[in-house]
């Protein structure tokens, strides 16, 4: 019974898609607001990555905003699994003294976790020159963390340093947005010298604003495995 | 272009066969490779920030989540 | 032929929104129905990249002086798609710590077997 009346309400839907899409041409130019970022975007952010200037300068409050839920999510999954990682401190310890993982993984890892926050750290600096920005950086940051969790089962990373250089990362974001409402006026505006666009050195706030993203995201995924992990005491 | 016919194809075959595995470790690998394809599709569609952001995201930490709270809850659907 | 390379990429994205809803309505456990959540997700970012798709035009980085302005494709969708990937795995993990939490209380994934809420 379940079943048929969820397929005919799933009938219904994709005929609402075919009758859309098919108004929606496939590969022509309808570019709108977007003409005008391209146009200006190099001479008034410096920045040569287009989607970056979108992101962090035109639409930075977004942005803004997309941090404070992915907080509210780490916050939320902490607090939800908190009283079941006390209850449970006693039974697991004994399953986890006598399992070791293989000799191939402890080697490797322990070579490829420096170079993983190597190049977790170079995609999230030069975020307005090549495609990449902070949250990608901060993911590959994340994975370097889970690589060394699984190869090291008793092991974890210390949760204050962690929580105070997120909770810095953050502080830093609106920081730098409250400098410009004080030089400029307008909250988040860019207001250090543009430079020499295709330079390591140019753009204002958005490689200091990619760093303090990146160092976020990639400490509160860490922390966000941890909880679900629940190693540390 | 017939070699992105044939990622979706295989990306939709992948998604129902996702549904049917009564092996909830079966069903989470499946869906990264899901995420995979559309990783490279959004590279077809001329959009490099967004495919490195679904590969490391999606491919990457959504499996190792899903992984830790099957462990922690039954393996088999029943 | 060509009606097929038109709207391959809106039958992926619809494929993949309508399998997803498909999960969510009919499945009866829990992990599956956050599996099912997943893929409407992708779905829709697919949905979203391929509508700002220009045909023979290239990525939005002015890597190259010999890029011109009129020759990129839409960044506009790319920016939105960014933030709602990384939303999309934000309520993953959240609705999986909820997921672990009800299995501990019912010891059950079975959605028809939850019966916590009396009328």
């Amino acid at each position: 019974m379940r079943k048929i009346i969820s397929i005919i309400v799933l009938v219904i839907i994709a005929a609402g898609f075919v009758f859309t899409f098919s108004q929606i041409p496939f590969g022509k130019d309808k570019i709108n607001v977007a003409g005008y970022y391209i146009e200006r975007g190099i001479k008034q952010t410096g920045a040569v990555n287009i989607v970056t200037s979108v992101v962090l300068n035109y639409r930075g409050f977004d942005t803004l905003g997309e941090v404070t839920v992915l907080f509210i999510a780490a916050l939320g999954l902490g607090a939800v699994l908190f009283i079941e990682r006390k209850l449970k401190e006693g039974i697991k310890d004994k399953e986890d003294k006598k399992r070791k993982a293989s000799l191939i993984l402890r080697t490797g890892s322990r070579i490829l976790f420096p170079l993983i926050l190597l190049f977790g750290a170079y995609i999230f600096i030069h975020g307005h020159l090549t495609p990449g920005g902070g949250f990608q950086g901060g993911a590959i940051i994340a994975s370097g963390f889970l690589l060394m969790y699984l190869a090291f089962p008793r092991k974890s990373i210390n949760k204050r340093t962690s929580n105070i250089i997120e909770s810095v990362s953050g502080l830093v974001f609106v920081g730098i947005g409250l400098l410009g409402l004080v030089f400029s006026g307008y909250f988040l505006t860019n207001f250090l010298p543009k430079g020499v666009p295709n330079t390591l050195f140019s753009s204002g706030i958005i490689p200091i604003i990619y760093i303090a993203i990146g160092l976020k995201v990639g400490f509160e995924l860490t922390g966000i495995i941890d909880d679900l992990l629940g190693r540390s005491r | 272009m017939i070699f992105q016919l044939l990622l979706i194809f295989i990306m939709i075959i992948l998604a129902i066969a996702a549904s049917m595995f009564k092996d909830l470790v079966n069903a989470v690998v499946v869906s990264a490779a899901v995420s995979l394809i559309a990783s490279i599709l959004f590279y077809f569609l001329q959009a490099p920030d967004v495919a490195m952001a679904e590969a490391a995201i999606g491919a990457g930490l959504t499996t190792a989540i899903f992984i830790i709270a099957i462990r922690k809850t039954e393996r088999y659907e029943k | 032929m060509s009606v097929i390379y038109n709207s391959m990429y809106y039958i992926a994205s619809g494929g993949l929104i309508l399998i997803g809803l498909y999960i969510v309505l009919v499945k009866t456990n829990l992990i599956k129905i956050v599996i099912g959540l997943n893929f409407i997700d992708t779905g829709i970012n697919i949905l979203l990249i391929c509508i700002g798709y220009i045909r023979g035009k290239t990525a939005p980085i002015f890597s190259d002086p010999r890029i011109k302005s009129t020759s990129v494709v839409d960044p506009v969708p790319q920016a939105l798609v960014l933030t709602a990937i990384v939303i999309g795995v934000a309520v993953l993990a959240l609705a999986l710590s909820i997921v672990i939490k009800v299995y501990e209380h019912n010891k059950t994934l079975n959605v028809t077997k939850i019966k916590g809420l009396k009328w």
